[in-house]
């Protein structure tokens, strides 16, 4: 019951309502729980609100450190 | 290609991560037991069939994380009786889908909306504000059951109530704190666990630090987690290598989305409505402090104050059910005498077995 799915911000109303886009869906989400949503921000929405920016920066780093490991494991692989 | 989901299920990077799990496991002088708190982990975990790629010495249980299947049986009952017009009146009843087919003692949400009751499925307490803005004669109760990760949204939605001058809107508090959960998990003595690995979205309110007393007082090494297989991998595997180093530190594996301090302001409107009180869990017994009830100020939100609920006659849990013993991860569901047989999805005897993110439901629909 916790998932939350990422989406890209389109847009804000006067109403602080969101609208968010889910690779080519859109819905509106509230954005009352997060302090300051600018279009184009990855966000993850659970509920009906966005409960998060997810932060670039690190994913990118995360995904460096896995392709490091499938580095390793090639290595390892060659006899 | 969705962002941020089709990067973290790279078939080449989950081998390399398997790869990193098996050189810890034999690492390992002993077999561990790692618990998956959230249902969602619990659900993934099996859609993935990542349990079979896990050396033998590491065993993956599932914990108390699925908000529907911890619901007490007294709050059960009390929230279907809401659906009784002697009780609730004319009211709207507003719920996640999950909670639709769990058995009360004596009948279910679902039975009562055959029977005409006007029970409602959303996925979002918003649509139950906007249904009391479209019938201000009409009361709506929000059923609010989930941990950190829903209880904000609910928060906010009582504040969007009240800006609006809403006075139908309700809530019925079952709400669960997870931390607590875990200190009692951790007190208990049959219960034996080396590892947890920490529910994502959760997170993202609570924060990484919120894990630090499990770690430092307990010894108990905490990874948190994301939902796609990578993320779950990945965290295994760190949890392994600190198993295998002796180390016991909360690591974040899911940054992208959790910082060490959470999202504050989340937090913030869930404590301006609501308090922590004594809470009770199926399974699990009264745990202190790990329940939300409604501030004073709040006091009109509150539908069990508002209904007076104290007729409802106390319930008892089904006979022979073994969702107690499921959710603190001592037994897995096909050891339940009537799994698959008395209970299954269809005609389910425990809440583990109705909620898609029940580790009853999960074994029966992956592993049967
Ligand atoms: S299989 Fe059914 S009866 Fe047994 S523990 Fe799970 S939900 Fe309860």
């Amino acid at each position: 019951m916790c998932i939350a799915v990422p989406g890209r911000v389109t847009g804000i109303d006067d109403l602080n309502m969101a609208t968010v886009d889910f690779g080519g869906t859109e819905k509106v989400a509230s954005a009352d729980l997060v302090p300051d949503i600018c279009v184009g921000d990855y966000v993850l929405v659970h509920a009906g609100f966005i409960i998060n920016v997810l932060d670039e920066e690190d994913a990118l780093e995360t995904l460096e450190l896995f392709r490091q490991y499938m580095e390793t494991l090639q290595d390892d692989e060659v006899p | 290609m969705m962002k941020y989901l089709d990067e973290f299920r790279d078939p080449g990077v989950a081998t390399a991560l398997v790869g990193r799990i098996r050189d810890a496991a034999s690492r390992l002088d002993r077999p561990v037991k790692l618990m998956e708190i959230c249902g969602s982990h619990t659900v993934a975990i099996f859609r993935t069939g990542i349990k079979s790629l896990l050396p033998e010495n590491i065993t993956l249980v599932s914990g108390p994380g699925c908000p529907v299947c911890v619901t007490a049986m007294d709050d059960m009952d009390r929230m279907i009786a809401l659906a009784d017009p002697a009780v609730g009146g004319k009211s709207i009843i507003a719920t996640f889908g999950d909670m639709l087919r769990v058995p009360g003692t004596w009948t279910s949400l679902e039975s009562r909306r055959a029977e005409g009751a006007d029970v409602r499925v959303t996925t979002t307490p918003l649509d139950a504000v906007q249904w009391a803005r479209e019938e201000p004669g009409r009361p709506v109760v929000f059923l609010g059951v989930g941990f950190e990760t829903t209880s904000p949204t609910i928060a906010a939605s009582v504040l969007r109530a009240r800006q609006s001058g809403l006075d139908n809107f309700t809530v019925y508090p079952a709400f669960k704190l997870l931390p607590p959960a875990l200190t009692a998990l951790l007190e208990a003595p049959d219960v034996a666990l080396d590892g947890f690995l920490c529910p994502g979205h959760v997170s993202v309110m609570l924060g990484a630090a919120a894990y630090r007393p499990f770690a430092s007082r307990y010894g108990k090494p905490c990874v948190i987690a994301g939902f796609e297989p990578l993320d779950i991998l990945h965290g295994i595997s760190m949890l392994c290598d600190m198993l295998a180093d002796n180390l016991h530190e909360v690591r974040n594996s899911y940054g992208r989305a959790v910082t060490q301090q959470g999202n504050t302001k989340a937090m913030e409107t869930l404590m301006e409505v609501f308090e922590p009180c004594d809470t009770p869990w199926r399974g699990l017994g009264i745990i202190p402090g790990s329940g939300l009830s409604f501030r004073g100020e709040f006091a009109d939100f509150d539908a069990v104050r508002r209904f007076g609920l104290s007729s409802v006659p106390v319930g008892t849990e089904p006979a022979g059910c073994a969702c107690g013993q499921v959710l603190r991860g001592n037994m897995d569901p096909p050891q339940c005498p009537l799994f698959a047989s008395a209970c299954t999805p269809e005609s389910p005897v425990g809440s583990c077995m109705v909620s898609s993110e029940g580790s009853c439901a999960a074994w029966y629909r992956y592993s049967t």
